[in-house]
C-alpha cells in the first residue's frame, strides 16, 4: 500500500505546485501584526477594496504572524506593498533594491510611545524627556522584537537615561509579540510595567480593552518617525508605468473617515527614504540593523 | 540496592535536576493566575462553536497538511530504510530529524514564504528521518530466515514483498499510524508560524482572549484525534492522500530566486558575505557563540534536565490511572479505567508548544510553563504505555493492595521499561525545550527567533545546527545509558 501512496503522492504534488503557480498574479499587501488580528483583517480588508477601485487591479491582503514575516514576504516578492513600522520599514528597504516609503500618516513624523504600569507597581505618571527612574527594578515587557515603538525607541531612550541595557535596568524582560498584548500582559499582572505604541493604546483604551483601573499611562517618549507604507522598486514593470504613482496617490487621497479611522490616522502624507535615517542609525547603534 | 546501575543513573538524575531548580526561574509572575485559567476552563466548559466561521477551513487544512507532510516522509522513509545500513543516511537522517518542524518551518518561510509547500516540508523532512530510522529497526527486527528459502531470480521488489515487509507489515502500519496522530500535531502547531491550520486561529483568538472561541478550536482539535481510530481507516487513507494536496489552499506564489539567494548570500556568515574572510569570521562566530548560543545551550539544559525529572515522576503517579490492577477489572474498574483513560488522552494529544503557550499565557514568563506543558504532554504518552505495560503483568492472587502492591509489586517490575521509554523521550523533550524559546523562554529557540526577526539568517543557521548537534548528542547519551542499564526498547514499543 505503501508504494500505492507514494505513487498517489507523485502525481498530486507536482499538480498542486502547477496550480499555485499559474495564474495572474494580483497586487498584494501586507501589514506588520502590531495590533490584534481580527481588527486587522477588518482594517485592512477595506483597504484592500478601496486600493481595488482606484487601481483597478485585483488587490488582496495577507495576514502574516510576525514582523519578520511581513518583512520577508515584501522581500522575496509576495507581496509588493506594506505597511510597516519604522524599523521593519528600513529592515525590508535595505534588503529589496529600489523600494521606496511613499506615504506616512500625518501623526507619524512625530510617533510615541508610552510607558504603562500596573497599579501595584507604584509608579506615577511623569512629565519630561527622560524615563522615571522608578522603572528601575521592575519586570518590564517590549512588543515584538522588531517594533520600532514597542521595543528600538523606548530601548534607545532608556539605555541613553540610565546608561545601562534593558537587562541590567529591570529585573526581568520580555517581548510580547505586539503591542495589545504587552497592555494585557501589564494588565493582568504578568509584567509590571510595559511599553506601548501611543496609538495601539489609544485604541484599545477607545475599544474599551483596557481596565485602565489595573494600568495607566506613566511615561511619554520623545517623538520619532513610525509607521509608512512601502513599495518595491519593481512594481511599475509588472503592473503598469506609473504604477506605484497611481498607488502613492490612492494613499494620499484616502479621505473615507472609515478607512483612517480604523489605522487611526487622520490622512497620509508623502514620505521618503531618508526621513528613516534616524531610525536606520539606531538600529545599528542596538546592532539589530546591519 | 543502591549498588544497583539503574538505581545510581536514576538518582544521579533526579540530583541533577534538582540542582537545576536552583538555577532555573520559576517565579509565576501573574497576578491572578487562578483566574485567567478558570476563565479558560469556561470557555471549555461553555465552547462557542458559532463564534468561529473558519472553523470548518481550520481543520480541513490541519487534516491536508499532516496528510501530505506525512505521507510524504513515510514514502521517503520507507525508501531510506532499505538503505540506512549506509553511515551517509543514518547521519542525515538523525540530523533532520534532530531539527524541530517549526525550525524548518521558519527556514522554509524564508524562501518558500506563505506557500503550502513550506508547511508540507517541514513535516516531512523531520518525519522522514524518523520514519527511516524506525522502519528501518522494525524490519531489522523481521525473521530473516524466510529470505533464504525464495527462489533464486527472484526481484528485489518482491523479495522484500515476501519476505520482511510481509512480516513487518502490522507493525509499520502501527507505527504510522501513531506518527499520523503525531503529524496532526505538528500539522496544528504550524499555525504558529502562520500556516492556515488549527494554531493559526487559536494563537489569535488566545492574543484577544476569546476563550469561548478557544474551548471550541481546542475541542474540536481533541475529537479529531480522540477519533482517528475511526475515520482513518486504511481502506480510506488513499483517498485521502489523494484529496489532500488539493486542500492545502493556494498561499502565495513561490519565486525561485529566493531559494538560491537564501542558499547563496542569506545564510552565508555575514562577515565573508562582506569579503572579510577568515579573519572575521573567528570574532563573529565567537561573539555569536558567547552571547547566544552558550546561554541558549546552558538554558536549554537545565531545563530539558528538569522537564524530563519531571515527566519521569508525573509518569509514575499516572500510570496506576489505566492499570487494572488498580483501577479493578469490573464494572466500576472498566469505568474508572475508561476515565484515567480519557485523562491520559487529553494530557498527550495536546501539544506541549500549545500547552506551553497557554501556561506562559496564564502564568507569566518562566521556565514553569515550560516544564509543567513538557511533563504534562509525555508523562501522558508514557503513562500511558507504563500502564498498557502493567496489565500485561499477571500478580499472585493474593498479592498486596494498595500503596505496597504499587510499591512492591507492580514499580519495581515495570521500572526498566520506564527507563527505556523516558529515555527514548529524552531527545525528544530537548527538541522541544529548545523550540519553546520561540514562545520566549530564553532557551536556543529564543535566539534563533531573534535572529530571524533581524532577518539574519546566517546567525540562525548556526543556532540550529547547534540545536541539531545537541539533540544528537544527548540520543546518543541516551542509547549509551540504555545500552549499559541493559534496557530493550524497540520503536515498537511507541503507541
Amino acid at each position: 500500500m505503501l508504494g500505492r501512496l507514494s505513487l498517489v503522492l507523485s502525481v498530486a504534488l507536482p499538480l498542486l505546485l502547477a496550480t499555485s503557480i499559474a495564474g495572474a498574479s494580483p497586487f498584494v499587501f501586507t501589514a506588520i501584526p502590531d495590533e490584534d488580528e481580527t481588527r486587522l483583517q477588518q482594517r485592512f480588508q477595506k483597504v484592500a477594496d478601496y486600493l481595488a477601485d482606484e487601481l483597478e487591479v485585483e488587490v488582496r491582503f495577507v495576514p502574516v504572524k510576525s514582523y519578520a514575516a511581513a518583512v520577508t514576504a515584501f522581500r522575496n516578492d509576495q507581496v509588493q506593498l506594506a505597511w510597516f513600522g519604522g524599523l521593519s520599514g528600513v529592515q525590508a528597504r535595505q534588503r529589496v533594491p529600489g523600494s521606496q516609503a511613499i506615504a506616512q500618516g500625518v501623526e507619524d513624523p512625530d510617533y510615541k510611545s508610552y510607558v504603562i504600569a500596573h497599579r501595584d507597581s507604584g509608579l506615577t505618571p511623569v512629565e519630561g524627556d527622560s524615563a522615571p527612574e522608578a522603572l528601575r527594578g521592575l519586570t518590564f515587557s517590549f512588543g515584538s522584537k522588531s517594533s520600532t515603538s514597542g521595543r528600538l525607541m523606548p530601548e534607545y531612550f532608556l539605555r541613553n537615561d540610565f546608561g545601562a541595557a534593558p537587562e541590567e535596568i529591570f529585573e526581568r524582560v520580555g517581548f510580547s509579540g505586539n503591542h495589545s498584548r504587552t497592555i494585557s500582559l501589564v494588565a493582568s499582572g504578568a509584567y509590571q510595567a510595559g511599553v506601548v505604541s501611543y496609538k495601539a493604546w489609544e485604541n484599545e483604551v477607545a475599544a474599551g480593552n483596557v481596565d485602565t483601573d489595573a494600568v495607566q499611562v506613566v511615561w511619554e517618549t520623545p517623538p520619532y518617525p513610525d509607521y509608512q507604507w512601502t513599495i518595491r522598486g519593481d512594481v511599475d514593470a509588472r503592473f503598469g508605468d506609473g504604477f506605484s504613482e497611481r498607488v502613492q496617490q490612492a494613499l494620499l487621497d484616502m479621505d473615507d473617515p472609515a478607512l483612517l479611522e480604523s489605522f487611526p490616522r487622520s490622512g497620509f502624507i508623502p514620505v521618503d527614504n531618508d526621513d528613516y535615517e534616524i531610525i536606520h542609525q539606531v538600529g545599528q547603534q542596538l546592532d539589530i540593523l546591519d | 540496592m543502591w549498588r544497583s546501575a539503574t538505581v545510581r543513573t536514576s538518582l544521579g538524575f533526579v540530583v541533577l535536576a534538582i540542582a537545576c531548580v536552583f538555577v532555573a526561574d520559576f517565579e509565576i509572575s501573574a497576578h491572578a493566575p487562578w483566574a485567567e485559567l478558570g476563565r479558560l476552563f469556561l470557555g471549555l466548559v461553555q465552547p462557542d462553536f458559532e463564534a468561529v466561521d473558519y472553523l470548518g477551513e481550520a481543520i480541513v487544512r490541519t487534516l491536508a497538511f499532516a496528510f501530505v507532510g506525512v505521507g510524504l516522509g513515510a514514502a521517503a522513509g520507507l525508501l531510506l530504510a532499505l538503505v540506512f545500513r549506509h553511515l551517509v543516511v543514518r547521519t542525515s537522517c538523525a540530523f533532520v530529524r534532530a531539527i524541530h518542524e517549526l525550525f524548518w518551518a521558519l527556514i522554509f518561510l524564508q524562501f518558500f514564504g506563505l506557500h503550502p509547500l513550506t508547511g508540507v516540508l517541514a513535516i516531512a523532512i523531520p518525519y522522514a528521518g524518523i520514519f527511516a530510522k524506525v522502519y528501518a529497526e522494525i524490519l531489522d527486527e523481521s525473521d530473516p530466515s524466510p529470505s533464504k528459502v525464495i527462489p533464486h531470480g527472484t526481484g528485489l521488489v518482491s523479495a522484500l514483498a515476501y519476505t520482511r515487509f510481509s512480516q513487518a507489515w502490522p507493525h509499520l502500519v502501527t507505527y504510522t499510524a501513531y506518527r499520523l496522530e503525531c503529524g496532526l500535531r505538528s500539522s496544528a502547531v504550524l499555525g504558529f508560524v502562520g500556516m492556515p491550520t488549527l494554531g493559526f486561529y487559536l494563537e489569535s483568538s488566545f492574543a484577544q482572549g476569546q476563550y469561548a472561541t478557544v474551548g471550541a478550536l481546542l475541542l474540536l482539535f481533541y475529537a479529531l484525534i480522540a477519533t482517528l481510530r475511526l475515520w482513518a481507516r486504511p481502506r480510506l487513507l488513499p483517498f485521502y492522500l489523494l484529496a489532500a494536496p488539493f486542500l492545502l489552499g493556494d498561499g502565495l506564489p513561490i519565486r525561485w530566486q529566493n531559494v538560491s539567494r537564501f542558499f547563496t548570500e542569506d545564510i552565508v556568515p555575514e562577515p565573508l558575505r562582506q569579503g572579510e574572510g577568515l579573519a572575521g569570521l573567528v570574532p563573529w562566530l565567537g561573539d555569536l557563540l558567547a552571547n547566544e548560543a552558550l546561554p541558549g545551550i546552558w538554558n536549554t539544559l537545565v531545563l530539558t534536565q528538569i522537564a524530563l525529572v519531571a515527566t519521569g515522576l508525573l509518569t509514575l503517579a499516572l500510570y496506576p490511572l489505566v492499570s487494572h490492577h488498580f483501577t479493578g477489572r469490573h464494572f466500576t474498574g472498566r469505568v474508572r479505567g475508561a476515565l484515567g483513560h480519557g485523562v491520559l488522552v487529553v494530557m498527550r494529544s495536546t501539544p506541549e508548544y500549545l500547552l506551553a503557550f497557554i501556561l506562559l499565557q496564564l502564568w507569566g514568563p518562566s521556565m514553569l510553563p515550560a516544564v509543567v506543558a513538557l511533563a504534562i504532554h509525555n508523562g501522558g504518552i508514557i503513562g500511558h504505555l507504563i500502564g498498557r505495560r502493567s496489565n500485561e503483568v499477571s500478580l499472585r492472587p493474593d498479592a498486596p493492595r494498595g500503596i505496597e502492591r504499587y510499591a512492591f509489586e507492580l514499580t519495581p517490575r515495570l521500572y526498566g521499561p520506564f527507563l527505556a521509554f523516558l529515555f527514548y523521550r529524552w531527545e525528544i523533550i530537548m527538541r522541544e525545550t529548545a523550540i519553546l524559546g520561540i514562545l520566549g523562554i530564553a532557551t536556543l529557540g529564543f535566539y534563533v527567533d531573534s535572529a530571524i526577526q533581524e532577518i539574519r539568517f546566517d546567525r540562525a543557521m548556526v543556532l540550529i545546527v547547534i540545536t541539531a548537534l545537541l539533540n544528537i548528542g544527548v540520543d546518543i547519551l541516551a542509547r549509551r545509558l540504555r545500552n549499559r542499564l541493559r534496557l530493550r526498547h524497540t520503536a515498537q514499543s511507541e503507541p
